[in-house]
């Protein structure tokens, strides 16, 4: 059964069709590298998959569980996808551990001692077990995006989601993040990630997407994706031959 | 100017009988306080509460909460010290029965606290809504997306963060109220204005009471806004930066 199951998903801002009629499937352990130009959806499109984007059509399943059903309690579901954002977003008036106890003590109601060696665990997985007592604002960029991966897999999640996790950081940080990504993908986690490091792509990915305004213009293999580029469509081809300039 | 100022006036005493001017003036400083005081718990209670409710998602709580704002910060404080001293009890006649056997300056206490109360709770509402809309649209979304419901982001990321930015503001908030309380006056009460203004009117040492009553604001007020720079210390977040650079 597919882990992350998408059909025919619109959504409008006012007039403005954001999503328009997205049909995909992830399957479990697939790693999705979602890419495309700035504005054409990809952010939307993976807030979708946890709700955190209400949409006007379609349907949205995570592990056979309907996003947008009536019924679907989604605090639930949020709470077994995980997500990344672009600019870390970690908590910023809590230490780098109460950041990864929070949600377990509040949603999954683990008990402190619990929460905290699972947390203990992931940073020390993550390479920062020592900074468990600092503040975000006291870490580095790379340092804090690797505290919000382990933050999201305190929770235990089937699915994770990355919206551009290395865009905000200085170059020399990007790889401390990819690796933490790749280690990841490697052990067979659920992802959909968003972002323009195509040499992440070219590692792990299972597939790419390629969006433009609001489409999804390409879902192919990795293969596919990289080694016949002819055969792929002009804005696809355009769009590779400038990030891969870099 | 040939004023002769006569400092001695505050040891004469008061018409009234057994006590000098300058214990009349403390009984005065001591009616300023009490009631600034609780009209303070009341203004950030409230003021929290709906500046809260202003900014939580859907229609009907944002639309109660600007109605409360827009009510008590756009009638003239002097207006709403009237009415809920002279106005109120005629159109609850138990309340006005019951005042009539009760001590009036109870009445005057309870309306002065009460409408300097709702009167600041306006102004704090105003200050903690912009405080929540200055935090990123991320926070609220990084709290959904470990699965903390809309009340648990609310009381564990949002408040948290916007309560300390808007400490500065607050403590401005704070002296104005301070300086609200002489208000009361008008309805009766004997508070610090009032008394400097009795001695005033018996001795024509206006000066004299003017001066002092001063005095006792600005220490007031000076040590109001330590208090509030000892609380911005005690909660400061390390390593954060107001705005976080974005
Ligand atoms: N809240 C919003 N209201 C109106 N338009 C929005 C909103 N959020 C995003 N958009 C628009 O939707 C489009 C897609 O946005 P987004 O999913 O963030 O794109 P991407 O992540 O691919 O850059 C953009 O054109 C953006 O301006
Ligand atoms: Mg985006």
């Amino acid at each position: 059964m597919a882990m992350i199951e998408m059909r025919g998903v619109s959504k409008w801002f006012g007039d403005f069709r954001v999503l328009d009629g997205c049909t995909t499937r992830v399957e479990k352990g697939d790693v999705v590298v979602v890419c495309g130009p700035s504005g054409s959806g990809k952010s939307t499109l993976i807030k979708t998959v946890n709700g955190l984007e209400p949409f006007q059509e379609g349907e949205v399943r995570v592990d056979g569980v309907s996003v947008a059903a009536r019924g679907t309690d989604l605090t639930r579901l949020r709470s077994r996808v995980g997500m990344v954002f672009q600019h870390f977003e970690l908590f910023p008036h809590l230490t780098v551990l109460r950041n990864l106890t929070l949600a377990q003590e509040r949603v999954l109601r683990r008990s402190r001692a619990e929460a905290d060696a699972k947390a203990l665990a992931l940073l020390e997985r993550v390479g920062l077990r020592d900074q468990a007592a600092k503040h975000p604002g006291q870490l580095s960029g790379g340092q804090q995006q690797r505290v919000a991966i382990a933050r999201a897999l305190s929770m235990d999640p089937v699915v994770m989601l990355f919206d551009e996790p290395t865009s905000a950081l200085d170059p020399e940080m990007v790889s401390e993040v990819l690796d933490v990504m790749v280690g990841l993908a490697r052990e067979g986690m659920t992802m959909m990630v968003v972002t323009h490091e195509m040499g992440f792509a070219r590692q792990v990915a299972s597939r790419v997407i390629f969006m433009d305004q609001g489409r999804i213009v390409e879902d192919v293999a990795k293969d596919a994706f990289f080694g016949a580029p002819q055969e792929r469509s002009p804005r696809a081809q355009q769009f590779l031959s400038k990030v891969l300039a870099h | 100017m040939n004023y002769h100022w006569n400092w001695g006036v505050f040891l004469q005493e008061a018409p009234e009988g057994g006590v000098r001017y300058w214990e009349l003036l403390v009984a005065g400083l001591g009616w300023t306080l009490a009631v600034s005081c609780l009209a303070w718990v009341i203004a950030l209670a409230a003021g929290v509460l709906v500046g809260t409710l202003r900014t939580v998602p859907g229609r009907l709580l944002p639309g109660l909460a600007a109605a409360w704002v827009e009510l008590f910060r756009n009638v003239p404080l002097l207006v709403q010290m009237f009415l809920w001293y002279f106005v109120l009890p005629e159109l609850l006649p138990p309340l006005k029965r019951l005042l009539a056997d009760a001590d009036p300056t109870t009445a005057q206490f309870a309306a002065a606290v009460l409408c300097l109360g709702l009167f600041t709770s306006a102004r704090i509402a105003e200050q903690v809504r912009a405080g929540i809309r200055s935090l990123p649209r991320g926070q609220r979304e990084a709290a959904a997306a470990v699965g903390l419901t809309t009340a648990q982001a609310y009381r564990h990321v949002l408040l948290p963060m916007a309560l300390r930015i808007v400490v500065p503001p607050l403590t401005s908030e704070a002296m104005n109220l301070i300086k609200n309380s002489s208000v009361a006056l008008t309805i009766g009460l004997a508070e610090l204005t009032f008394r400097a203004r009795e001695l005033g009117e018996y001795t024509f040492s206006y000066f004299e009471a003017f001066t002092a009553a001063t005095l006792i604001y600005v220490a007031i007020a000076m040590s109001a806004n330590r208090a509030m720079a000892w609380i911005e210390r005690r909660v400061a977040v390390p390593g954060y930066i107001a705005g976080g650079g974005r």
